[in-house]
């Protein structure tokens, strides 16, 4: 059986004046229904990159230079617009750190619900209410009649976040990215998000692709994560695996750098330097101007991703 | 609040309010008959907290509950509307302008934002000199520029790139030289606003390993802000709760994430994400945020609280001093409810 979305070597290129820089390079990695997946690393890594590659949304000057995405069988890397559009907001949901990319200011939360399932679905206008009122329950949206009513400032940032979910569960996806979506919200709020997507994903079968830097947000609601770094997935495994038992340098730095990680008041481990800049990258592995065990083959040879150890996939000449 | 010998600072029942109010139409009311309201943020609320010489006190809680203004408030930058402020056993507050110079120098802060922090324009040295210049008119410039040379080195930013300018340099290597403004001064006290909060994880490892190394070497007090409390479990000797502008919970970083008492904070706890932690059931909060304009009666927390009781919606509970040393500010911890 097909997964429910299967990336396979996807390179995504920007065309800037200077020549094209390629900011995802060769990334591959499979959901299925219900699964929940976390894509981590630090910023710049292209993790928001890939994620709007799956629902073809990347911002020009970029365009997918190479590989394929398979949606429920289908290969949608190179759909028209019009094609795209029935899947994007449909099947494959976006959740972004910003609510306020998804909504509007001048219009009711109820307005943009009922619009956004028009669009969708050939239905009446009291059906789509009744619909959009089904998901803000779902979401525990505290007086959701009340909300329908409600204009987005007049909510709090942990509310909007809540709408937007609601709002992406409008269609009922089978996907559900979701971009930094409690980077900007209280950690009691996240918490509470985070409950709830991870309920959803239960219930509703719906697979979710968490984009986060917050290795901890990560390994506490997802089953398996991928690391990226330059562009690149440096390790891919199962969460518990990967977060016990990090094999690629770059992941064992980056645990050790969370406080938390190791006693208080202790140094904490530090990766020196920083990651590259795109039209900087090493040649070799990128990783090898900041990792200990960098020999000579890692400036010559680009490791690939391959398995190790306890099912873990990672691109390290010396693992 | 009493300690037995002189902290570095000691913050006494400090309170500032911000009017919003805006402009006479703004604060027309219609409500039975005409009459102007006023609006008042109340971002801090009677805090009253110390900070012992040489130790790091980290003010925690969520975003808007009045952690960067307690900071301004400290520094001289806003006026407090009620309360005490002593540095080094002198009071503070009611400095005038040049009174005020040599604490300047004393106390630093370090902000969030480096961008917007470090002025485009300057070179990393003009940043420097200048402060070094303005508190020590008589140094010669190969003095201040020795001195910008070996802060450079501290911090841990090439002193090679005296000229460049902060774009020039990366999120975190701008963090550094704003630490490195910060220390130019020899200060004893620094009040950094969330100094690692802009910074990906491993750059802030960096960070912190800095700040711990350099408290070490120079002798510094700090009072740390943030919102992540896994960097203020690391980092801290006390930490400080703040909910609504008011102080919840001061105790030892071991009590406070070990035994948490003020039913705030054991939410708050129960809620940081930890890595290779299996899902520890969070606390979930009632309600929603209040905002700092309409301040609950009685206890601030009293609407989201599972414990509260008919006492918490009337009278503001008291800051008690524990048998661990720990402060907190509850009714049910004051009369040992059932807290479970
Ligand atoms: N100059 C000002 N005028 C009016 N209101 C202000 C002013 N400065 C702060 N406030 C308000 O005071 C409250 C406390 O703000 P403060 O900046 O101290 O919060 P904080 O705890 O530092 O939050 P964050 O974690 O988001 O930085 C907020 O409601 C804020 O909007
Ligand atoms: N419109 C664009 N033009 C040029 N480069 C871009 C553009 N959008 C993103 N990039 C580059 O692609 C890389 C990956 O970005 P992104 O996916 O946003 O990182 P992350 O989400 O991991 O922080 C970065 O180096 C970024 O600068
Ligand atoms: S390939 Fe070499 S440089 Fe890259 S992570 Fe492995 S050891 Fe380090
Ligand atoms: S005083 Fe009452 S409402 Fe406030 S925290 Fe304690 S028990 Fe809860
Ligand atoms: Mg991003
Ligand atoms: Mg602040």
């Amino acid at each position: 059986m097909p997964s429910l979305l299967e990336v396979r070597d996807l390179e995504v290129k920007f065309a800037l004046r200077s020549g094209d820089i390629t900011a995802i390079d060769g990334v591959s990695f499979q959901l299925d229904p219900g699964e929940r997946m976390g894509l981590v690393g630090e910023s710049g890594a292209g993790k928001s990159v890939t994620g709007f590659a799956i629902i073809n949304l990347i911002s020009k000057p970029g365009y997918i230079s190479r590989g394929s995405i398979h949606f429920e069988g289908k290969e949608i890397s190179a759909y028209p617009p019009d094609k795209m559009r029935k899947i994007r907001g449909n099947r494959i949901s976006m959740i972004f750190q910003d609510p306020m990319m998804t909504l509007n200011p001048v219009y009711t939360i109820g307005f943009q619900m009922i619009e956004t399932l028009k669009a969708h679905r050939n239905i009446s206008k009291s059906q789509a209410r009744a619909i959009a009122l089904e998901k803000l329950k779902l979401v525990q949206m505290p007086s959701p009649e009340k909300r329908l009513a409600q204009y987005p400032h007049e909510l709090s940032g942990g509310m909007r976040q809540r709408i937007i979910i609601a709002i992406s569960l409008l269609a009922d996806p089978a996907i559900i990215i979701a971009d930094e979506p409690t980077t900007a919200l209280d950690v009691t709020i996240q918490a509470e998000i985070m409950d709830l997507l991870q309920e959803l994903c239960e219930n509703e079968k719906m697979g979710l692709m968490l984009i986060t830097h917050d290795l901890g947000v990560v390994s506490q609601v997802t089953e398996k994560i991928a690391v990226m770094y330059a562009g690149k997935i440096i390790e891919y495994g199962p969460t518990e695996t990967v977060v016990h038992h990090p094999v690629h340098p770059y992941t064992i730095g980056l645990i050790g750098s969370i406080p938390g990680s190791i006693e208080p008041g202790k140094d904490l481990k530090q990766i020196p330097g920083m990651m590259p800049t795109l039209t900087n990258i090493p040649p070799g592995c990128a990783f090898n101007p900041r990792c200990e065990l960098a020999a000579d083959i890692c400036t010559q040879q680009t490791p690939v991703l391959e398995e190790k150890q306890n099912g873990i996939m990672a691109a390290c000449h010396m693992k | 609040m009493t300690t037995n010998h002189t902290p570095l600072l000691r913050v006494q029942d400090v309170v500032k309010h911000f009017d919003i109010s805006g402009g006479f139409l703004d604060q027309l009311r219609f409500k039975g008959g005409i009459h102007l309201e006023k609006t008042t943020v109340k971002a801090v609320n009677n805090v009253s907290l110390f900070v012992n010489k040489g130790e790091t006190l980290s003010v925690v809680g969520e975003s808007g509950c009045g952690k960067s203004t307690l900071a301004r408030v400290i520094l001289g930058l806003y006026r407090p509307n009620a309360g005490k402020i002593f540095y080094d056993g002198q009071r503070i507050d009611t400095l005038t302008h040049e009174q005020w110079l040599p604490y300047r120098r004393k106390m630093q802060m370090i902000f969030q934002d480096p961008y917007a922090s470090l002025n485009p324009r300057k070179t990393v040295r003009q940043t420097l000199e200048e402060p070094l210049r303005f508190h020590n008119p008589k140094m010669t410039s190969q003095e201040a520029m020795d001195k910008v040379a070996y802060v450079m080195e501290q911090v841990g930013v090439d002193p090679a790139w005296i000229a460049r300018h902060p774009h020039e340099f990366s999120g975190g290597q701008r963090q550094r030289i704003s630490i490195a403004r910060g220390l130019i001064l020899d200060p004893d006290f620094i009040v950094a606003d969330e100094p690692v909060s802009a910074l990906d994880v491993s750059i802030q490892a960096q960070i912190l390993n800095l700040l711990m190394d350099l408290r070490e070497k120079h002798d510094l007090t700090y009072l740390f802000i943030t919102h992540d409390l896994s960097v203020v479990h690391h980092i801290s000797s006390r930490v400080a709760v703040l909910y609504l502008g008011t102080l919840c919970e001061l105790a030892s970083a071991n009590d406070l994430f070990n035994e948490p008492r003020h039913p705030y904070t054991r939410a708050l706890l129960s809620a940081i994400p930890k890595i290779g932690e299996k899902k520890a059931k969070h606390i979930k909060l009632k309600g929603e945020v209040p905002t700092p304009v309409h301040l609950p009666s009685g206890c601030v927390f009293h609407n989201r609280c599972v414990f509260a009781r008919d006492r918490c919606k009337k009278e503001f509970p008291r800051l008690n001093e524990l048998p661990n040393g720990s402060f907190v500010s509850c009714h049910g911890v004051e009369e040992g409810w059932p807290m479970a």
